[in-house]
């Protein structure tokens, strides 16, 4: 397409300065933040499953197994917790708000690049810290799990990066499938997965051939991660982090290119 | 500087020039030229599926052109360069439920280098009172003109409006009119379509009718008027349909049971023949064509000389 010479001089009327546009960003994911926090029927389920099933199998149930079946389902059920907002915070809303129009409301106005999609990551952030806070807070005061504050920060920083692939590959499920179907699509994922990876039942429980396979899930090696921050797991973590790494690359490719070319 | 001030030869601060946009087997835009004038408000009118909003899309960066110029302010509509200086209000976005007004404001206009103050804004578009409300809690009217003052707190040099009234009252239509009548004389252009002829009317300079991805009318209000004068008869008569055709006046007639539909530019002449031809005549009725009905008769003007066209071709 040829360009011809700017009609106006663009300087006066289009420059915006630097702090400007970082404002922009800022205010990107604020808003992100604060309408997702607002909304009971994004934050519930979010909290609710995992909390409710620490409760069960991490506080009561694990009772009589002693405190180490209370440190090994913190960082499973903390690894569960964490991939739903992902996918469900950032897939979901990206797959509702491409129908819904938003999307492309966004596009036309002169948003900087990627504050959208960043806001997001960041809004899926927070909520996976509010998931970890709260069963960490389960795990201490009523599973009498003994952690360092170490140990602890390192799961909330485990789940807050980790819940990034989840965030990709929900993104990329949302630019397959057009809005509410996102939703069902992304349960059929997010089950299977978590079971797969050993996140409900340790993975020696597990069929022999589903054991072997696992590491073909992200949440297999997030919840390696996870083990590791609270003292379950001695070994080298850099091969989990860069899986990891190549999982959100992926997916976030893939997503990329479906966004560019439907919209 | 290529510019010169004068400004007739001043150039468009956006344009299409001969874009072609295909969906598959589908040509949306086929060929479609326009240009908007600084100052100038421009609607854009068609049936529905006429290209309106492919050449929307185009002009905002939206989607690409498969042929053709696409330029806004000079530039590629994908440079955020060009689109800080438009404002835009969709047909349908769903903005953020929980979000209050106030905060979808401020979020907007973090967008742009030298947006309005929020006071100004709500001024503007009749929405202080709503400024701490939750976006869901509007009613369809009230969100209608949220997404026109997200439209104008930029303070943008072309405003986009895709079918801004759908929806509203006739007061709350009539105050957006005002509204934007006010932005027009600070200087800003608007790009406007509409389903309603008495919109365009009330506040066009130009008006440009499109079918088929084609421009196929531009010119004032009037002169759109003067194009579709066509309007239609309906009565109760037992005059044979091949009577009627016979009479150099009418465009087109046909009959549904008993009643007889005719549409012509004459009406006043028709009606007396019919008087005369029949005297048992009943139920006489004559109405100005719809606009959409001027519409279809404007594109099948166009199909059909497409046709004669093809057929002499052969």
């Amino acid at each position: 397409m040829e360009t011809i010479m700017p009609v106006t001089e663009l300087t006066t009327t289009s420059a915006m300065p630097r702090s400007r546009v970082i404002g922009a960003y800022l205010e990107e994911a604020r808003s992100e933040c604060l309408r997702y926090m607002r909304a009971p029927s994004f934050m519930l389920p979010i909290m609710l499953f995992p909390g409710l099933f620490y409760l069960f199998f991490g506080v009561l149930m694990a009772r009589t197994e002693g405190a180490d079946a209370g440190r090994y389902l913190l960082a499973s059920y903390g690894t569960f917790g964490v991939m739903s907002p992902g996918l469900f915070g950032f897939g979901v809303s990206l797959a509702l708000e491409r129908d819904g129009g938003l999307l492309t409301f966004k596009r036309a106005l002169p948003m900087p690049p990627g504050a959208y999609l960043l806001g997001k990551m960041l809004m899926a952030m927070v909520a996976a810290g509010v998931v970890i806070l709260l069963l960490l807070t389960m795990a201490v005061t009523l599973g009498h799990v003994a952690l360092s504050p170490l140990q602890a920060g390192a799961l909330l920083l485990t789940g807050m990066l980790g819940v990034l692939p989840f965030c990709a590959l929900g993104m990329f499920v949302g630019t397959l499938i057009k809005g509410q179907g996102a939703p069902g699509m992304l349960q059929l994922v997010y089950m299977p997965m978590s079971i797969m990876s050993g996140l409900w039942f340790p993975l020696p429980m597990l069929p022999k051939f589903l054991q072997q396979i696992a590491p073909v899930w992200p949440s297999y090696h997030l919840d390696q991660l996870a083990l590791a921050a609270v003292g379950m797991r001695q070994g080298m973590l850099l091969p989990h982090v860069l899986t990891l790494f190549g999982f959100a690359a992926g997916f976030l490719l893939l997503a990329a290119r479906r966004l560019r070319r439907y919209g | 500087m290529p510019h010169s001030p004068d400004p007739h030869t001043r150039e468009p601060i956006a344009r299409l020039g001969g874009a072609v946009k295909r969906y598959g087997p589908l040509t949306a835009l086929d060929g479609a030229d326009l240009s908007l004038q600084r100052g100038e408000l421009l609607a854009l009118l068609g049936p529905n599926g006429a290209g309106k909003t492919t050449a929307i899309a185009l002009l905002l960066g939206l989607i690409r052109a498969d042929a053709g110029t696409i330029e806004l302010f000079g530039q590629d509509p994908q440079r955020i360069e060009a689109r800080r200086r438009i404002g835009v209000m969709l047909q349908n976005a769903e903005l953020p439920a929980t979000l209050r007004v106030v905060e979808l404001l401020r979020l907007t206009a973090s967008y742009y280098p030298a947006p309005r103050t929020l006071a100004e804004t709500a001024e503007l578009a009749g929405i202080a009172d709503l400024l701490k409300r939750p976006y869901a809690k509007l009613s369809g009217g009230q969100q209608r003109r949220v997404q026109f003052a997200l439209a104008l707190c930029g303070r943008p040099e072309l405003l986009f409006l895709d079918e801004p009234t759908v929806g509203m009252d006739i007061e709350a239509r009539q105050k957006l009119w005002v509204a934007i009548r006010q932005l027009l004389a600070e200087g800003c252009s608007v790009l406007l379509t509409t389903h309603y002829l008495e919109e365009a009317e009330a506040l066009a300079d130009r008006v440009c009718v499109m079918a088929r991805g084609r421009m196929i009318h531009e010119g004032t209000v009037d002169e759109l008027r003067a194009r579709v004068a066509m309007k239609r008869i309906r009565c109760l008569s037992a005059l044979p349909i091949d009577t009627v055709q016979g009479w150099p006046e009418v465009s087109q007639v046909r009959r549904e049971n008993e009643r007889l539909h005719i549409a012509t530019a004459e009406a006043e002449t028709v009606v007396r023949r019919l008087l005369d031809a029949d005297r048992h005549l009943r139920e006489l009725e004559v109405h100005r064509a719809g606009l959409a009905e001027a519409f279809t008769e404007l594109t099948r003007d166009a199909d059909e000389a497409s046709d004669t066209d093809q057929r002499e071709a052969a």
